[in-house]
């Protein structure tokens, strides 16, 4: 457990600006482990970039880097998202 | 909709002389704790050291070795690319052409590889000739865990994405190979001065 | 009403302050209208964001402390004395100025009072806050579902809301204090970290099959959690919510 570490709650607002629906309550399969939880129950690290792990083993799931215009959605370890619309 | 002024913030920023402070940049007297995953907490014990990859002969140091090996203090300005710089900062490390003296090889780029996974690629050249130190000390004390203790890159000429955290080795490569944020986004090179934040910049 | 909530186009609104009120030595409550809120759930938060005249920016998030209530959003503060953004938000704001917030955001950390309990809601310090907008949408909503709230905080006057805890207590809602630091004479009450034996006395126990919502630090966070599960709390009926540093 690191101090510094948060979850998916924390990076909603971002997550909404570039899916256009509420992500928290999306469903991610570890690409790894295959374990699979809701988006608000993620490890979410802030590098130079925000890093969302598997809470069961680490495995980084997605990466999140953005400037003013542009969002770059890195997919480096999740195998599926479940979204309701 | 041009954002709203919130009377009176400001925020805790420094004031600089602009020509120390790349575009884009501002300037903090903290330092800041940015990861990209849990800290790893790896006895001394068990560190190593390694230079692989395009070499004849890899390298290894324990840490003992390492810390036997001709170390400098040396006093540098890093530039985060989420925008914040940190002037004057002192370090105590190894410089990487003490790690790589009478190295053969032709490989023309490095990859730096840690604790925790996290890579990050650079020419070769850029980590040679005074620019780059394995460093083990920050601020007159050993450095932090949470700074990337016991030992990470230092690599001031480049956004610090590239002075990776908790590294374990160097791995010399023929072609550049993509690390953790230059393949999810990040600038392949990251030259603060020319604001090499993200792909395409 | 709340599917509108979640689908509402998320762009950035002005936020113009109402009132600040102090809540402990550390904390305040700011109100804020925000002309065009499309409302919100219980346990959603927004994201802030201020502007320098030399357009310097910084992003917060923080949890709504108010039940839903037509343009009126409502932030508790804690001051964090390092903080960037806290200390001007406590010090600073009057009513009368402006910010800029986007929101709701949050759909996995949230209870509608049609959802009904039992509830436990377990927070560390300002942990809290999250908890109080379930716990106002609740009174609001005249629902007498059984609700727990063990709430930690370091001394009886760093508890934040302690009034207003005291006065919705009863109908269904208890409320249970652990003060870990200092504690006033005659002081009676837990005095330690959350623990598997606080909880068990406390329930709702696993049995009664309650929505539990934990927030505070990560830390505090994960300690309790760890125990509730042990505790064989269903794993999925715990929702948790992390406070730390959200700047980005």
């Amino acid at each position: 457990m690191d101090p510094l570490m948060l979850d998916g709650n924390a990076v909603a607002g971002l997550l909404r600006e570039v899916f256009a629906v509420e992500m928290t309550t999306a469903i991610g399969t570890c690409g790894n482990c295959g374990a699979t939880e809701p988006v608000g129950a993620v490890h979410v690290f802030r590098g130079a970039g925000v890093v969302m792990r598997c809470p069961h083993c680490d495995n980084a799931l997605v990466t999140i880097v953005k400037d003013d215009k542009r969002v770059w959605i890195g997919f480096p370890g999740i195998r599926a998202l479940e979204v309701t619309v | 909709m041009a954002p709203i002024i919130s009377r009176g913030f400001r925020g805790r920023r420094d004031d600089a002389p602009s020509d120390r402070v790349p575009p884009g940049q501002y300037v903090t007297r903290d330092f800041p704790v940015l990861s990209a995953g849990p800290t790893p907490h790896t006895p001394l014990e068990q560190w190593d050291f390694s230079i692989v990859g395009e070499v004849d002969e890899p390298r290894r140091w324990t840490w003992e070795e390492f810390r036997a090996l001709p170390s400098e203090e040396v006093t540098v300005d890093i530039h985060c690319v989420t925008k914040w710089s940190k002037l004057d900062t002192v370090w105590r490390g190894v410089s990487v052409d003490t790690l790589l003296d009478g190295l053969e090889t032709a490989a023309k780029y490095v990859v730096q590889f840690c604790d925790g996974g996290y890579t990050t690629n650079l020419p070769l050249e850029d980590v040679t000739r005074g620019k780059a130190w394995l460093a083990f000390g920050y601020d007159g004390e050993p450095l932090e865990p949470e700074h990337g203790g016991p030992a990470r890159m230092l690599v001031p000429h480049l956004y610090f994405w590239k002075s990776a955290k908790w590294v374990r080795g160097l791995r010399l490569t023929a072609t550049d190979e993509l690390g953790f944020w230059e393949a999810n986004g990040y600038h392949n090179y990251g030259d603060p001065w020319r604001e090499q934040r993200y792909w395409g910049d | 009403m709340a599917r509108a909530a979640v689908l509402g186009r998320l762009t950035w609104r002005v936020a113009d302050v109402v009132d600040v009120v102090p809540e402990t030595p550390h904390v305040k409550t700011i109100a804020f209208d925000v002309p065009g809120w499309p409302g919100h759930r219980a346990g959603q938060h927004v994201d802030i964001r201020l502007t320098a005249e030399d357009g310097y920016q910084a992003q917060r998030s923080y949890s709504i402390a108010s039940a839903p209530d037509g343009t009126r959003v409502v932030l508790t503060v804690e001051r964090l004395d390092a903080g960037e953004v806290s200390p001007y938000l406590t010090d600073e704001l009057r009513p009368g100025d402006q910010i800029e917030l986007r929101g709701p955001v949050g759909g996995y950390f949230v209870w509608e009072p049609a959802q009904g309990g039992p509830l436990l809601l377990v927070a560390g310090g300002s942990g809290v806050v999250p908890l109080m907008a379930m716990i106002r949408a609740r009174d609001a909503a005249g629902s007498d579902a059984e609700t727990r709230l063990l709430l930690s905080s370091r001394g009886w006057d760093d508890v934040i809301y302690r009034d207003e805890l005291e006065r919705l207590g009863g109908d269904g809602l208890r409320v249970v204090h652990t003060l870990t630091r200092s504690r006033p004479p005659g002081w009676t009450g837990y005095t330690r970290r959350v623990d598997a034996e606080m909880l068990a006395d406390i329930g709702p126990g696993p049995a009664e099959r309650p929505r539990v919502y934990v927030c505070g630090p990560t830390p505090f966070v994960e300690a309790v959690a760890e125990v509730l599960v042990r505790l064989e709390h269903d794993p999925q009926a715990i929702k948790t919510e992390r406070f730390g540093p959200t700047g980005g």
